[in-house]
Formats: C-alpha cells, structure tokens, sequence
C-alpha cells in the first residue's frame, strides 16, 4: 500500500517529559485524522493540540496538520515507528531535518540503464532521501518503464535536487516528469 | 465597425458570421487565393459558400482585401514562426494606414512583438490580440484590467490538443498512440499533431505572455520546450498512484522564467483541468490568485475573443 500521508518532527529533545511538533500531510479522506493520531496514546504521548489547517493544501494537494504531543524520547520513538507501520513516512526525526518533499516522476529504459545506480546518484546527493518509490513497466515498448520517486529534501534545497534529478536523467536518456512548484 | 477578415479558416469563418450580430460589417473577406471586398458589406453566407465550391471566397486578389475601406483588420491567416509571414505584413499594412488591428494569429505576437510594438506605436491604428491566448478565455484583458507590473507569473494549460491526449490516456490507461489516432478522429488534434503535441503552440502563447508581462523582448527560441510526444502511460499509472496527475504547463513569470513542460500536479487542483480544456492562473500583487477556464480553441470561441478585442477598439 502506498504511504498517503507524511510528516516532519520538530523539537525533539532528551529531557524526560518533552513537547514535541509533528507536521503531518493528509489526504482529504475521513478518517484520516484519526487514524494518525491514533499512536500518539496508544504509545503513552499526551497529545497537546491539534490544528487543522483545512481549506489550506500543501504543494502535494494535501492538508497540513500541526500536532503538539508531550512524551519521553523513548515514548516518541515508539510514535514515530507505530506511524512508520500505520504507512505513514516520517520525513524529519532525530537529527535529521527533512522539512520539504519533492515527487518526480522518471521514464525510459529505468532496468538497462542501472536503476539502482540511478536511484544511489541521487541519493549522494547531499541533501535528499527516498521516502517513497514505485515502478510501472510497459508491455511491449521495449523494456520502457516509470518509475515514481519521493524524496525528502531539506528545507531550500528542492532546485538543488531537481538539478540532479536532471542531470542523472539526461545522462541516461530518461524523461524526467517534475513537479509543478508553483511560484508563489 | 467596418472589418476586414483575413484568413477564412475556423476563426476567420465564424468572425464573420458573427460580426453582424455584434452591430459590425465585413467589407472585406479573404484566404490565401482569393478574396471578397464589398464596401457596403459582403455578403458573407454567399463568400462562405463560394469557397466550400471552389476552394476560395472570391475571385478578387487577396491583397485587395487590405486596401479595402475598413476600421479594423482581423488577421486569422495561419500561424507561422520565424518571421511570422505573411501575418506580419498584413498587420504592417493596415497599421499604416492607421487601422486597427486583432490578431487571432499568433506567429507576429509571440516572433515578432517588438517589431509589432514599434508599428503600433506610430499608428493612430490599436493592436490587440486577446484571441492569441487561450482562445475564449479572457486572459490578455484580465492581465489589462490587474495591470501587467501587477501580475507577477502566469501558469496553466494552454494547448486544448495535448491536454486532451494526457488526460484521456490517464483516465483510460490507453497509449499515446491510440488516443492520438482517436484525438485527431475527433477533430480534436491535425492530421501533423507535431505543433500541439510538441509544445510550440503552448509555447507560442508563453512567449506572447512573457512579453505582455516583461513588457516585450521574448520570442518562441526564448521559451524552454518539452512536449508530450510519445509520452509513456507508465508514468500517468505511477503518478496516479499518488494522487498526481500529469499536465503540459505553461509557466511565465515577471523575472523572466517562460517555459513549457510535462508537470505533476495534485488530481485535484485547478490546473488539472480534462478533456480539451484550458486553464489559466495569474498570480496577482493585490488579489491573490485568479482561475480563468474555458474553451481554449474552436472557431465560434475564439472569433468571441477576436469580437471582444474589436468591441475595446476605440
């Protein structure tokens, strides 16, 4: 199953009860809120607030949703995996600050031309990680298929990541599909 | 107003089928081989039927038709690139003759606006060219009324054929072939699909934005193309999956970016329009975001944008 929703972890710290934000993208589904929120007690956080910013969609098309929760470093760890499982991809933990995601979507001969090296290439790029990959072949075109790639990035750091997504791209003869990022 | 109509295509066709009912004369009628010139009105049913016999309106030579007696010159003969003729010349003879002109053609606009701009300027003759964008949409006089140096980007689908075959593969899963052959069954693409499918014509409409916008200096060469020829359904199927949708964007900005490419955006969003529609978003100093969406193509639709224009003629 795909992972439908994504969030960021603000103010972790190592004191015993701490107050953490958690930034979560959601779809417009019922339910949804719920359902992410459900780890939070059951791994003995205390949830604080929740705001809500509907009417408000994230470049992805989904709906920001800041969560205050106290717990102990322990406690977080075990909400930020329990979500993990619950399909949840945890974009920013620890020390890592993942504060921005970018979906690209690449096509061409993805196999022949060494996907695995493809895939590492941009990931040494300094700054972006898979967060969510899928791969579509197509019948008889010649071994063409696509491939949809998430990668977290940090903050500012989205062109620089395009760039390189590019750059691999036109090395290898793929046709990259970026995101519309929106000039606001 | 007194028009002449040059070009006897789609939108040449139906400008002058509907320029009575705007309270306006045709005067003057022409294609490429020939042409119609009547001061007290042609007779347009007759010219029209005149060219489905024979293959022309008329049996006067075409460039009778602009040293005809006229207000406003409509210029829908067919798009070209490069020097934009023989477009650029008829708009060049009418304005001086200090005559208005519209343009439903896009090659002088988008290769030639500086040139167009200089003639304009020493003509008692106006130019305008609404239906160059969009076709029916009123974006060019949206831009007008917010006031270029208040528009900071303009973005969207501007190419009816491509969104077509983008869209119709996605909610189907069909190949680019197939819905090609079937776009082009339709009416919906040309039998040579290269001008749509390639871009130019999406990027065409960026470069005359981004000289409405930057105040001139841009031209086709200026505008970053990808088009969506042969474009693979796998990644409609992987981008679908995440709730994306893939759509030829033209994107234009006041600092200068113009570009034309296969984009993902959210299934939802306002730019995912369907089928052969257009969208355009202007994203303005003082009023947020602006959504303008309709038919961005057809002969009545865009002969409503070519009337409009001749409708803010002084």
């Amino acid at each position: 199953m795909a992972a439908d929703a994504c969030i960021g972890v603000v103010g972790v710290s190592d004191a015993e009860t701490q107050a953490h934000t958690i930034r979560l993208e959601l779809v417009d589904e019922p339910g949804e809120l719920l359902r992410a929120l459900a780890p939070i007690a059951d791994n003995g956080g205390n949830l604080l607030s929740v705001f809500h910013e509907r009417g408000h969609l994230t470049p992805r098309g989904h709906i920001p949703v800041e969560v205050d929760l106290e717990s102990t470093p322990a406690q977080f760890d075990d909400i930020i995996n329990a979500l993990r499982e619950n399909g949840v991809n945890v974009t920013q933990a620890g020390s890592e600050r993942y504060g921005e995601e970018v979906t690209v979507v690449l096509s061409g001969h993805l196999i022949d031309t060494d996907l695995s090296d493809t895939l590492s290439r941009l990931e040494s790029c300094a700054s972006a990680t898979l967060a969510d990959f899928s791969l579509s072949s197509e019948e008889g075109t010649g071994k063409r298929s696509s491939a949809r790639l998430r990668l977290a990035v940090e903050s500012g750091s989205v062109e620089e990541t395009l760039a390189t997504v590019r750059e691999v791209a036109d090395e290898k003869d793929l046709r990259v599909v970026e995101p519309f990022v929106g000039v606001a | 107003m007194r028009l002449a109509v040059l070009g006897a295509g789609a939108v040449g066709r139906a400008t002058a089928n509907l320029a009575a009912e705007y309270g306006h004369t045709v005067t003057a009628l022409a294609d490429s081989s020939g042409a119609v010139v009547d001061p007290d009105g042609v007779n347009v049913a007759a010219a029209l039927a005149h060219k489905d016999d024979t293959g022309t309106v008329g049996d006067a030579d075409p460039a009778d038709a602009l040293t005809a007696e006229y207000d406003a010159l409509v210029e829908a003969t067919p798009t070209t690139l490069g020097d934009a003729q023989p477009g650029f010349d008829h708009v060049r003879a009418a304005l001086e003759l200090d005559r208005h002109v519209v343009l439903a053609n896009k090659g002088p606009v988008a290769e030639r606006y500086d040139d167009l701009r200089e003639l304009a300027a020493r003509s008692a003759g106006e130019l305008r060219f609404e239906a160059t964008v969009a076709g029916a949409i009123p974006v060019l006089a949206t831009v007008e009324g917010v006031g270029a140096e208040r528009v900071n980007a303009v973005r969207g689908v501007l190419n009816g054929t491509a969104n077509f075959v983008l869209s119709r593969m996605s909610a189907d899963g069909l190949g680019y072939e197939h819905v090609l052959a079937e776009a082009q069954d339709l009416g919906v693409a040309e039998a040579d699909p290269s001008f749509d499918v390639d871009g130019t014509d999406a990027a065409l409409k960026c470069a005359i934005l981004a000289n409405v916008l930057n105040d001139g200096g841009y031209a086709l060469a200026d505008v970053d193309v990808e088009g969506i020829a042969d474009f693979p359904g796998s990644a409609l199927e992987v981008a679908a999956e995440d709730g994306q949708a893939v759509r030829l964007i033209g994107e234009v900005t006041a600092d200068g970016v113009a570009r034309v490419g296969p984009r993902l955006v959210p299934a939802n969003d306002a730019l995912a329009v369907s089928g052969t529609e257009n969208i355009v978003q202007l994203d303005t100093s003082h009023a947020g975001r602006l959504n303008l969406s309709g038919a961005g193509a057809g002969g009545p639709e865009t002969a409503t944008a070519v009337l409009a224009d001749v409708g803010r003629l002084d």
